[in-house]
C-alpha cells in the first residue's frame, strides 16, 4: 500500500507545532498503525531527520499508553481498539492519514504525539482505592459477592487509562474515566466505607485538574476502547448527589 | 566471594514463620527517617512500594512509563496461583510448593519457594480487599482455572486480564500513599546506574526522559523491580520498553547475575508475520484448558484445518503426554510444536505454526460459555490476524516470554550488593529452569507485599544511625559523570544505521542459536556474531536529535547496548550448562524420546557471575542446591 501521512510535529511543550508530510511507499497490510511509525522513523533516522515520538508500551491494548487521533478520532476508526491493535488493512491504498496528539488543557503536549496524562494518576490519588493496608485483609472467600456485582464491577475495572474520552469530548470531559472507578469501587461490598468520601474528593481533583464538564453527548462511550459504558457516569453522578446530601 | 543464601535452619514448613519472628525490626520513629528506592512500578514494585509506605518508610518510585499502572505487569491475562484448596481438589502448601520444584526442573531453591507457597494465600485475599473483581461462580465464591503442570485448579483470574486488575490493585494501594505523601512517584523516569558507597547501594542515577535531565537520588535501600530481559531477543512478548538495563548496570557494579540463560519461551503465541513485525502476542496458556493442539497426519496437508477430518489429525500432546495433554509444561509444550514443524508438519504460510482448536470445546459448552472464559483473547487474535477463532482454528508458535534468570538475591532477596534488593521477574529466585504458568504474579505480590518488607528490615535495622547523604558526594558525582559520558559517546557515533537495525539481528543471533534449543557449537558460533553485532553498534549507530530533550532513539540505544552485552553473558551461561533441564535445552543432552537430560551430579547449581570489568570473562560462582524435601527425579509428565 501506498500512504501519506499528516503528522503533528512539535518540538517540545512551549514550541507551536505543526503538520508535516510524509510519504509511505511500502505499507503492509498486516502491518499494526504502530508499526508504520516504526518503519517511518527508521527511514527518518537514515535520512538524518528527527524521529516522531509517540507513547506506547505493550501494544497489545491494555496498557494505555498509546494515544493517537487519527483522522479526527481517538485511536482511529475501529469500535473498540486501542492505536496499536488497529492495522493497516483497515485503510485503503492511497489514502491521506492525518495523525495527532490527544487534545485537552489538561494533558499538556510534551513532543509530537506525545502528551502528559498524569492528571488522571492524581485524580487516583485522591481518592480511587480502598483503604487497606497490606497484611489486613480477611479471608477472600469470606464475603461472598454476587457474580452479577462482580462482573460489573470488572467491566468498569477494564479502563486502561488511555484518556481517549476526554481527547474526544468537546469539553475535555474526564467523567468517563473517573466515573469507572467510582463504579467499579461502589458496586463491591469492600468499597462501601469509603464510598461518599470517595466521589466527592475525586470530582473535587478532576475540576482542579481542568477537565470539562459533563454534557451528556455520548461521545466518550463511543471511542472509547474498553467500551465503558455511560451507566458509569450516571451511577457516579448518584452517588455525588447523596454524598452532598448525607454531608 | 562466598555465595551464602542465608536460607534459616530448621524443617521447611517452619522456616519462614521462625525467620520471620526473629528479623530485626525498624521501629516506627525511625522509619520515618529512612528513604528507599523502589526502581520498578509492576506488581512487584507497586506492592513493595505501598506495603513500605504504609509501614512508614518514605518511599520515592520510579518508572519509565507515563504512569505506574501501565507497567508491563499490566498485559498478563490467565491468572495467579494460590494453594487456597477453594476447588476442594487436594491441594496445599506442600503441594504448590511441589509443583513449582519440579515444573522448575529442580534448579529453585527449595526454601525461597516454600515460602511463595506459604504466602500465596495472603495474596489472594490482599486483593480481593482492594476491591480486585476476580471472576465468581454464581454462589459469590471465587472460581478457579487450572494451569500448565498442575494436576489441581488452583489458579484465579479476571477473565484474561488478570495482570490488568492485580496491578490497578497495587496501583491503587501505591497511589493512596503518593496521596498522603508518604510515597513520592518519578514517572518518565529511567534508572542508568546504582550509586555505591563504602560497598552499600546508596542511590540511583536518572534520566528525566522528558528533558533529558540527569539526577541523582538518594536511598537508604535500593529496590529493583525492573521485570524482565526477554526483549533481548527483540521479538518475545514483553513490552517495547521493557529491559535489562537497570539490572545490568547494577550487574556492573557488583551484583552477580544468577542463571542468565533460563529462558521461558511460551508454546501458544500469534505467529510472526512479516519483518515489520515490533512484538509478538501471547494467547493465553489458560487457552489449554479447552484448547486442543494438533498438526495433520500429512506432511504439506493444505487443506483448511475444519476440513481435515479427526482421524487424520495428530494430537501430538496428547499423544505423547496422556496424562497431562493439553497442559503439559511450558517448555515441553513449546519444544513439541518446534519438533513437528521442524519435521515438516507445520501449518500456515509459513508452516511455522500448529493449530490451537475451539471446535470440541465450543460443540461441547457452546460458543458463549467459550465466549465468557476467553472472549477478549478471541478478540485479540481476531483483530491481529484478521481471523475469526470461533470458526477457524487459531494457528500458534512459541515465542520468548518470560526470563528466569535475574539477579541473585539470597532468602532476604538482597542482591551480593548490600542494601541492594531485587524482586519480581528482575531477580533470579523461585522458578528454577522453568516457571510454571500463573506463577510470575503470585512471586511478583509475594515479594512485594509479604518478603521483602520484612527482610529488608535486617538490613535497615542497622541503619538508623546513617543519616541522608547529600547528592553531592563524590560517588554520586562520579556515577552520573560515567552517565552524561556514555550518553555522550553514543550521540557522537551519528552512523548509518538505526537502533532497531542491532536490536533485529541480535534477537535474531539469539533467537537462532540460544533460543528453544542450543549446542556447544551455535553458541561459539553466536558469541562471535554478538560480538561483531557490538562493534557495529558502537561505530555505526545513529541516534538523532539530543540528549537534553524527549528523545526515544536515545532511549532504545541504552538499552541495546546493554542487551547486547547480557546476550554475550547468557551464551556463556547456556554453554557453560552442558545438561538439559527446563527451558535450556542442549540438544546434545537428551533422553531417547527426546526430553531434557539433567545433570543432577555436575550441574544441581546456580551460576552466579561476576562482573569483573570490561572485556574481561565474566567469573562463575556456583551457589550448590540442595534438596532435603523433594527427591530428584526424571520429569515425567506422561
Ligand atoms: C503477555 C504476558 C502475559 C503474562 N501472563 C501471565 C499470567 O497470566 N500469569 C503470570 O503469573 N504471569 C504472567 N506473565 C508474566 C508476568 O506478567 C511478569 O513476569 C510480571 O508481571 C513481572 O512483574 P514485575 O513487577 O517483576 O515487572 P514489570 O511489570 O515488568 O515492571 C517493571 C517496572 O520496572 C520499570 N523499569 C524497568 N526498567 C527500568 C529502568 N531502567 N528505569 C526505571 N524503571 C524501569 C518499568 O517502568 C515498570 O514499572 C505474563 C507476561 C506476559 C509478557
Ligand atoms: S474510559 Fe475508556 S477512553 Fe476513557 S480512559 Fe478509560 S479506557 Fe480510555
Ligand atoms: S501500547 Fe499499550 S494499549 Fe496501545
Amino acid at each position: 500500500m501506498k500512504l501519506t501521512l499528516k503528522v503533528w510535529r512539535q518540538k517540545n511543550a512551549e514550541n507551536k507545532g505543526e503538520f508535516k508530510t510524509y510519504q509511505m511507499d511500502h505499507v503492509s497490510e498486516d502491518m499494526s498503525f504502530l508499526e508504520m511509525f516504526d518503519v517511518l522513523n527508521d527511514d527518518l533516522v537514515r535520512k538524518g531527520e528527527d524521529t516522531v515520538a509517540f507513547d506506547h508500551d505493550c501494544r497489545e491494548g491494555i496498557c494505555g499508553m498509546c494515544s493517537m487521533y487519527i483522522n479526527g478520532r481517538p485511536h482511529g476508526p475501529l469500535k473498540g481498539t486501542t492505536t496499536c491493535q488497529l492495522h493497516m488493512r483497515h485503510f485503503k491504498d492511497g489514502e491521506t492519514i492525518t495523525v495527532e496528539p490527544w487534545r485537552a488543557t489538561a494533558f499538556p503536549i510534551i513532543k509530537d504525539l506525545m502528551v502528559d496524562r498524569s492528571a488522571f494518576d492524581r485524580i487516583i490519588q485522591a481518592g480511587g482505592y480502598i483503604s487497606i493496608n497490606t497484611g489486613n485483609a480477611v479471608d477472600a472467600n469470606s464475603t461472598p459477592i454476587p457474580k452479577l456485582d462482580a462482573d460489573k464491577a470488572f467491566d468498569a475495572a477494564s479502563c486502561i487509562g488511555c484518556g481517549a474520552c476526554v481527547a474526544t469530548c468537546k469539553n475535555a470531559s474526564a467523567m468517563l474515566f473517573v466515573s469507572a472507578k467510582v463504579s467499579q469501587l461502589a458496586l463491591l461490598p469492600q468499597g462501601q466505607p469509603e464510598r461518599h468520601q470517595r466521589v466527592k474528593k475525586m470530582v473535587e481533583i478532576m475540576d482542579a485538574e481542568g477537565f470539562g464538564n459533563c454534557t451528556n453527548t455520548g461521545a466518550c462511550e463511543v471511542e472509547c476502547p474498553k467500551g465503558i459504558s455511560l451507566e458509569n457516569i450516571a451511577r457516579m453522578n448518584r452517588d455525588f448527589l447523596v454524598a452532598n446530601v448525607v454531608d | 566471594m562466598k555465595l551464602d543464601a542465608k536460607i534459616p535452619e530448621g524443617p521447611i514448613a517452619e522456616k519462614w514463620t521462625k525467620y520471620k519472628a526473629t528479623i530485626p525490626l525498624v521501629n516506627p520513629a525511625n522509619k520515618r527517617h529512612i528513604e528507599i528506592i523502589v526502581v520498578g512500578s509492576g506488581l512487584a514494585g507497586s506492592s513493595a512500594a505501598a506495603s513500605l509506605a504504609e509501614m512508614g518508610y518514605k518511599v520515592k518510585v520510579f518508572c519509565f512509563q507515563d504512569s505506574p499502572r501501565r507497567a508491563h505487569s499490566i498485559a498478563a491475562q490467565g491468572g495467579i496461583n494460590a494453594a487456597k484448596n477453594y476447588s476442594n481438589d487436594g491441594d496445599s502448601v506442600h503441594r504448590l510448593f511441589y509443583d513449582t520444584i519440579k515444573g522448575g526442573d529442580y534448579r529453585s531453591r527449595e526454601g525461597n519457594v516454600h515460602r511463595l507457597a506459604e504466602v500465596s494465600t495472603s495474596i489472594i485475599d490482599q486483593c480481593v480487599a482492594q476491591g480486585v473483581p476476580f471472576a465468581r461462580e454464581y454462589g459469590g465464591l471465587l472460581d478457579n482455572r487450572s494451569f500448565g503442570g498442575v494436576q489441581v485448579s488452583r489458579t484465579f483470574y479476571a477473565k484474561g486480564q488478570t495482570g490488568q486488575q492485580l496491578l490497578l490493585g497495587a496501583y491503587s494501594a501505591l497511589s493512596r500513599q503518593i496521596g498522603r505523601k508518604q510515597a513520592e512517584m518519578y514517572t518518565r523516569h529511567e534508572m542508568l546506574d546504582v550509586v555505591i558507597i563504602d560497598g552499600k547501594a546508596r542511590g540511583i542515577i536518572a534520566r528525566n526522559l522528558t528533558n533529558g535531565k540527569i539526577e541523582r537520588y538518594f536511598g537508604h535501600a535500593v529496590v529493583m523491580a525492573t521485570g524482565g530481559y526477554g526483549n533481548v531477543f527483540f521479538l518475545s512478548t514483553n513490552a517495547m520498553g521493557c529491559n535489562v538495563t537497570a539490572i545490568w548496570r547494577a550487574h556492573k557494579k557488583g551484583a552477580f547475575f544468577g542463571n542468565p540463560c533460563f529462558t521461558q519461551i511460551h508454546p501458544t503465541c500469534i505467529p510472526v508475520s512479516g519483518d515489520h513485525q515490533s512484538k509478538l502476542t501471547l494467547m493465553s496458556e489458560s487457552l489449554r484448558n479447552d484448547g486442543r493442539i494438533w498438526v495433520p497426519k500429512a506432511k504439506g496437508d493444505n487443506r483448511k484445518p475444519s476440513e481435515i477430518p479427526e482421524d487424520e489429525r495428530d494430537y501430538y500432546l496428547e499423544r505423547r503426554y496422556p496424562a497431562f495433554g493439553n497442559l503439559v509444561p511450558r517448555d515441553i509444550a513449546s519444544r513439541a510444536a518446534k519438533e513437528r514443524c521442524d519435521a515438516g508438519y507445520g501449518v500456515g504460510t509459513s508452516k511455522m505454526a500448529v493449530y490451537l482448536d475451539f471446535s470440541d470445546a465450543i460443540n461441547r459448552l457452546g460458543k458463549d460459555t467459550i465466549e465468557a472464559r476467553y472472549g477478549n483473547l478471541f478478540e485479540i487474535y481476531d483483530k491481529i490476524t484478521g481471523e475469526d477463532p470461533y470458526t477457524n482454528a487459531m494457528r500458534i508458535y512459541p515465542a520468548v516470554h518470560y526470563t528466569m534468570g535475574g539477579l541473585w538475591v539470597d532468602y532476604n532477596l538482597m542482591t551480593t550488593i548490600p542494601g541492594l534488593y531485587a524482586t519480581g521477574e528482575c531477580n533470579f529466585s523461585d522458578h528454577g529452569a522453568n516457571r510454571l504458568g500463573a506463577s510470575a504474579l503470585m512471586q511478583g505480590l509475594a515479594d512485594g507485599y509479604f518478603v521483602l518488607p520484612i527482610t529488608i528490615g535486617d538490613f535497615l535495622s542497622k541503619e538508623i544511625g546513617t543519616k541522608a547523604i547529600p547528592t553531592n558526594h563524590p560517588a554520586f558525582e562520579e556515577a552520573e559523570n560515567a552517565v552524561t559520558e556514555r550518553i555522550k559517546k553514543l550521540m557522537s557515533i551519528q552512523g548509518s544505521e538505526p537502533v532497531d537495525y542491532f536490536h533485529k539481528k541480535l534477537g535474531l543471533t539469539m533467537w537462532e542459536y540460544c533460543g528453544m534449543g542450543r549446542n556447544a557449537e551455535g553458541l561459539a558460533k553466536a558469541k562471535k556474531i554478538v560480538q561483531e553485532i557490538k562493534k557495529d553498534f558502537w561505530s555505526n549507530v545513529r541516534i538523532p536529535g539530543a540528549p537534553n530533550e524527549t528523545n526515544p532513539e536515545l532511549e532504545k540505544a541504552l538499552r541495546v547496548a546493554d542487551f547486547i552485552e547480557l546476550g554475550e553473558l547468557m551464551i556463556d551461561d547456556a554453554l557453560n550448562r552442558n545438561e538439559s533441564c527446563g527451558g535450556h535445552f542442549r540438544e546434545e543432552y537428551q533422553t531417547p524420546e527426546g526430553e531434557a537430560l539433567r545433570d543432577d551430579n555436575n550441574y544441581a547449581y546456580v551460576a552466579a557471575w561476576e562482573y569483573t570489568g570490561d572485556n574481561q570473562p565474566e567469573v562463575l560462582h556456583k551457589e550448590q542446591l540442595v534438596f532435603d524435601n523433594i527427591k530428584l527425579v526424571q520429569r515425567s509428565y506422561k
